[in-house]
């Protein structure tokens, strides 16, 4: 198995962030930490990734694990080139988020929380992403995709699947 | 036109950079406190404005900073609160977004108030974009001298850091958030000790709301005497509210505390009245978590006054009657909207989102869901709306923080106010069985039904 | 020192005694039930909620009464403060409520659970729960699994109480396990397989206030209530030795640290005292352990019962459920 390691940019990265706490407190990097971790080790937190982490911080993987499975934005499992999320709390229901869910689970020929077969896309619905007043909206990476309708989903779609990076909350 | 404290000069052009930003009058509030004035004539000034707690509880802001132990010989730490997850709020991000720099000089001020050496923006995870925005101001903010060491020559010093989260809106609550903070899971903490005694690191700390922080600039450009000028009493100053759901302008608006609901509802300088033509059935007004008021109670009261966008006025009434101001999380439901089914979506949201230490919360917020899920779907029985009644009763003020009360609130209002709604699913599960019943044939009560 | 009145009956405690402990000093009826708290774990309560009191009066100082019911675990007395365990509807009304809300998830499946007898949920849902439950909707379900070649976790039956996990990180210099995941879906985990293995890590499965940790040396061996327990020592280099034999004719079934009447460890005992000793060589006796009358353990209990004195109680509690006033408790019982 290849060896876990971040790139020395993003150590040096991680070196700058846990110095921004008090001498001992560097386990208030690890939220940090662990975005810069899934963004570089193919969108999930694995084992020896989370281990890796914790190494760097000077925890227990315990920790990690605890820590890492409480927050919705940390992914335990592997997923799609393009994680889509689709925010489906009452203020983006009310502007027809149902809708868009639908559509994008016939445009994808999968159900929510699933991947598709080429591992392109994972469909995931996720609660209120504070984007009520542009409803329907879904988040793909770092970006808020707002005031959807059916045609600028079928778009962005399109524009996702010829894009050749991994969609990641730290571009 | 209304006074505009927060949002001036939101249309500036590239008001996010610091030249611009102090083109129009940025950073006065900086070299005013620092320069002249003492941390206790600061808290004073905020005390005399009637600022509140913009995050949604509404508790007097200098009142929370005259609570910091400032004479503890730890270090002191402000902490800002932009973990803003209360389903219909989001003012927080369009002014972190537009004006990052306000916020960052209300974080000065109000850290060389609290004596605080250090200070961190706690932001939401999913706002990641924003961080980038905000650590580019203050990458700004610290080349020209506003943060750092000796801030503009005096022996005041201040490093000032964003903190992402990473999905939890339990977060928003203050000692969960330190928790989030120190890279634990965010359970909140058994209060006492509050977090002015030992927050972060055990430490002094003050929590406060980025609309909060971003307030105190105002007030010590323009003294608190001309800032609660503004407002009615008690409900001092301006007012981000987040106007969302069956609306023509759905956005954020700066208000003038003390704003009748209608003329903010129907006015084309706010939301504009209720899109397609169509009529007004009931507000959500201060973010998911408070009691959801039938259109005929949101505007007007039961005593038959004009409801006002005020702490007290929107209180009026109690529970019985009337709602909270919130977050100013507004969300606004047309004659189409099933009351069951937004509820159901709210329950499972605090389902979602309970850190799961209490056991009221934990099993009680769950249990609602899928109640609300069964009647919503056409599988409920009549006695399953005392069951949720009371369900919702037993977690209320049984938990450590207040999201039992928030996860109960809407359960407990929605069927007080709309009983028949959700009778009528367990009488005709036939009728409820498409998801967009009502879009057809709207619910009828027409007597709670308000025409634009 | 501070004076605190609970249910009517006043005593003088350090100041920062808990409500809880100032409550069990007085003991009786009004001492709050605990789930979570546990007093030789630091950190420990205040997530239950079981304990709930109302704080009638804050303190001599500040006389309004605190807004919410307070978790008696967690809140220190204020010298003049007063409050109501038993003698408030809304405190017995809360606990109720608690107790329904930790059995809508659980198994209820005591039958076949080696806790049934010594577990502090059973013994909870008896005093305060209802017969009949309202939840029609499926129970939450984990796989059970081992932690470690000597104790099994069956998550079903936790009731998240963080017990275990205070005593990896207090008694153990490495905590592996922990709770994972978020509300109703967190659990007790260590995500990974991996053994928790460590000289003193049995005793998660005495602080465990239900079955979803149990001694796997003494799985489904018998129930408790047909064993005889004795309390015995050893020489032991690591720990004080003195525990519990859960004994059976001549067989050691099982090892535990010997609990006070809260069900409470005072000392800890080692992994090597607990499962590697089950001869009855290895230990001396020091006599029958004594057990609760009310306890399902007492069943086949060999101590004496005075009739009379049961007869009293019995009609205490008789009068109690008619929704009178308790009468004063019969101090020859609580002794």
């Amino acid at each position: 198995m290849e060896e876990v390691k971040f790139s020395e940019g993003t150590l040096a990265l991680v070196n700058k962030i846990i110095r921004r706490y008090p001498e001992g407190k560097q386990k208030s990097a690890l939220l940090p930490t662990l975005h810069l971790a899934q963004a570089e080790f193919e969108g999930w937190l694995s084992v020896p990734v989370m281990d890796y982490v914790a190494s760097l911080l000077k925890i227990k993987p315990i920790e990690v694990y605890e820590v890492a499975s409480f927050y919705s934005m940390y992914n335990l499992k592997p997923v799609g080139k393009c994680l889509i999320e689709v925010c489906q709390t009452g203020p983006c229901w009310l502007r027809g988020s149902d809708d868009i869910v639908e559509h994008l689970e016939k445009k994808l020929k999968i159900k929510n929380g699933e991947t598709t077969s080429d591992g392109m896309f994972t469909l995931k619905t996720v609660e209120c992403l504070g984007s009520c007043g542009t409803a329907p909206m879904l988040q793909c990476g770092a970006d808020y995709h707002e005031n959807l309708t059916a045609e600028k989903v079928d778009r962005l779609v399109e524009k996702l699947r010829t894009s050749d990076k991994r969609s990641s909350y730290m571009r | 036109m209304s006074k505009k404290f927060l949002l001036e000069h939101v249309n500036v052009p590239r008001i996010e950079t610091i030249n611009v930003y102090r083109e129009k009058g940025g950073y006065a509030a900086v070299e005013k406190a620092l320069k002249t004035m003492t941390p206790d004539q600061i808290i004073d000034e905020v005390k005399f404005s009637d600022l509140r707690g913009r995050g949604g509880a509404g508790f007097p802001t200098g009142l929370k900073w005259s609570f910091m132990d400032r004479k503890s010989d730890k270090p002191r730490y402000l902490v800002c609160n932009a973990d803003e997850s209360e389903p219909g709020t989001f003012k927080d991000r369009y002014l972190m977004e537009k004006l990052p720099h306000l916020l960052i000089e209300g974080m000065i001020v109000s850290s060389y108030t609290l004596g605080a050496k250090a200070a961190y923006i706690y932001i939401r995870g999913e706002y990641m974009y924003i961080v980038r925005i905000l650590e580019k101001a203050i990458e700004e903010a610290y080349a020209a001298g506003y943060l750092g060491k000796n801030i503009l020559g005096t022996d005041y010093s201040l490093d000032l850091y964003v903190h992402p989260g990473a999905g939890a809106y339990i977060c928003g609550e203050e000692t969960a958030l330190l928790e989030s903070l120190e890279g634990k899971r965010g359970n909140p903490r058994l209060k006492p000790p509050f977090p002015a005694i030992a927050g972060l690191y055990a430490c002094p700390t003050v929590v406060n709301n980025v609309e909060s922080i971003a307030s105190v600039p105002t007030i010590i450009n323009i003294t608190a005497d001309k800032y609660n000028d503004v407002g009615i009493g008690k409900s001092a100053g301006t007012k981000l509210i987040s106007a969302s759901g069956h609306i023509n302008k759905p956005g954020v608006y700066e208000i003038e505390l003390g704003l009748p609901v209608e003329d903010f509802i129907y006015s084309d300088e706010y939301c504009g009245g209720i899109w397609k033509g169509r009529k007004l059935k009931a507000v959500v007004a201060g973010g998911s978590s408070v009691p959801i008021l039938p259109a005929n109670l949101i505007i007007t009261t039961a005593k038959g006054e004009k409801r006002l966008m005020t702490y007290e006025s929107m209180a009026d009434g109690g529970f019985v009657s009337g709602t909270m101001l919130g977050s100013g999380g507004f969300i606004v439901m047309d004659e189409t909207t099933c009351i069951v089914r937004n509820l159901w979506t709210f329950a499972r949201f605090y389902h979602h989102e309970s850190c799961g230490q209490c056991s009221p919360c934990r099993e009680g917020t769950g249990w609602m869901e899928k109640v609300l899920h069964r009647i919503e779907h056409g599988h409920g029985h009549m006695n399953d709306i005392d069951l949720l009644v009371d369900v919702a009763k037993k977690i209320e003020g049984n938990t450590i923080c207040p999201l039992g009360d928030a996860a109960a609130w809407p359960v407990a209002s929605a069927i007080r106010h709309f009983r028949e709604e959700f009778e009528y699913h367990v009488k005709y599960p036939e009728k409820v069985k498409d998801p967009k019943h009502f879009e057809k044939e709207p619910f009828e009560r027409e007597a709670l039904m308000v025409n634009g | 020192m501070a004076k605190v009145t609970i249910d009517g009956a006043t005593i003088e405690v350090p100041d920062g005694t808990t409500i809880l402990n100032a409550a069990r000093q007085i003991g009786g009826e009004s001492v709050p039930p605990a789930m979570c708290y546990y007093s030789t774990l630091k950190e420990s309560g205040g997530k239950c909620r079981v304990c709930l009191v109302k704080v009638a009066q804050g303190s001599t100082k500040d006389p309004r009464p605190m807004p919410k019911l307070m978790a008696s675990c967690r809140t220190p007395v204020m010298d003049g403060m007063v409050v109501q365990s038993i003698t408030s509807p809304e405190v017995l009304e809360a606990r109720k409520s608690v107790v329904e809300f930790l059995l809508i998830n659980h198994p209820l499946d005591c039958p076949i659970c080696d806790q049934a007898g010594e577990c502090d949920l059973q013994n909870l849902a008896y005093k305060h729960g209802v017969a009949k439950t309202r939840y029609e909707e499926e129970r939450r379900t984990f796989e059970k699994i081992d932690i470690g070649d000597k104790i099994k976790l069956h998550m079903n039956r936790c009731i998240l109480c963080y017990r275990c996990t205070f005593v990896a990180n207090q008694l153990t210099d490495n905590r592996v396990h922990g709770v994972l995941s978020r509300g109703d879906a967190s659990e007790i985990s260590t995500y990974i397989q991996k053994a928790v293995d460590n000289d003193f890590s049995g005793n998660m499965i005495d602080v465990c206030p239900v079955g979803a940790l149990t001694d796997k040396t003494f799985r489904f061996k018998s129930r408790v209530w047909f064993t005889n327990p004795m309390d015995g020592h050893r020489n032991c280099p690591k720990c004080s030795g003195k525990v519990v034999l859960w004994t059976k004719g001549n067989d050691v079934l099982r090892v535990s640290a010997r609990t006070d009447q809260y069900n409470e460890v005072k000392e800890f005992i080692c992994n090597e005292c607990r499962f590697e000793h089950k001869n009855m060589n290895d230990w001396t006796i020091d006599g029958p352990r004594h057990i609760d009358r009310d306890s399902v353990i007492a069943q086949n209990h060999y101590e004496r019962t005075d009739l009379q004195k049961l007869k009293l109680e019995i009609d205490r509690q008789i009068e109690f459920e008619k929704g009178k006033q308790l009468p004063e408790p019969n101090p020859s019982l609580t002794a």
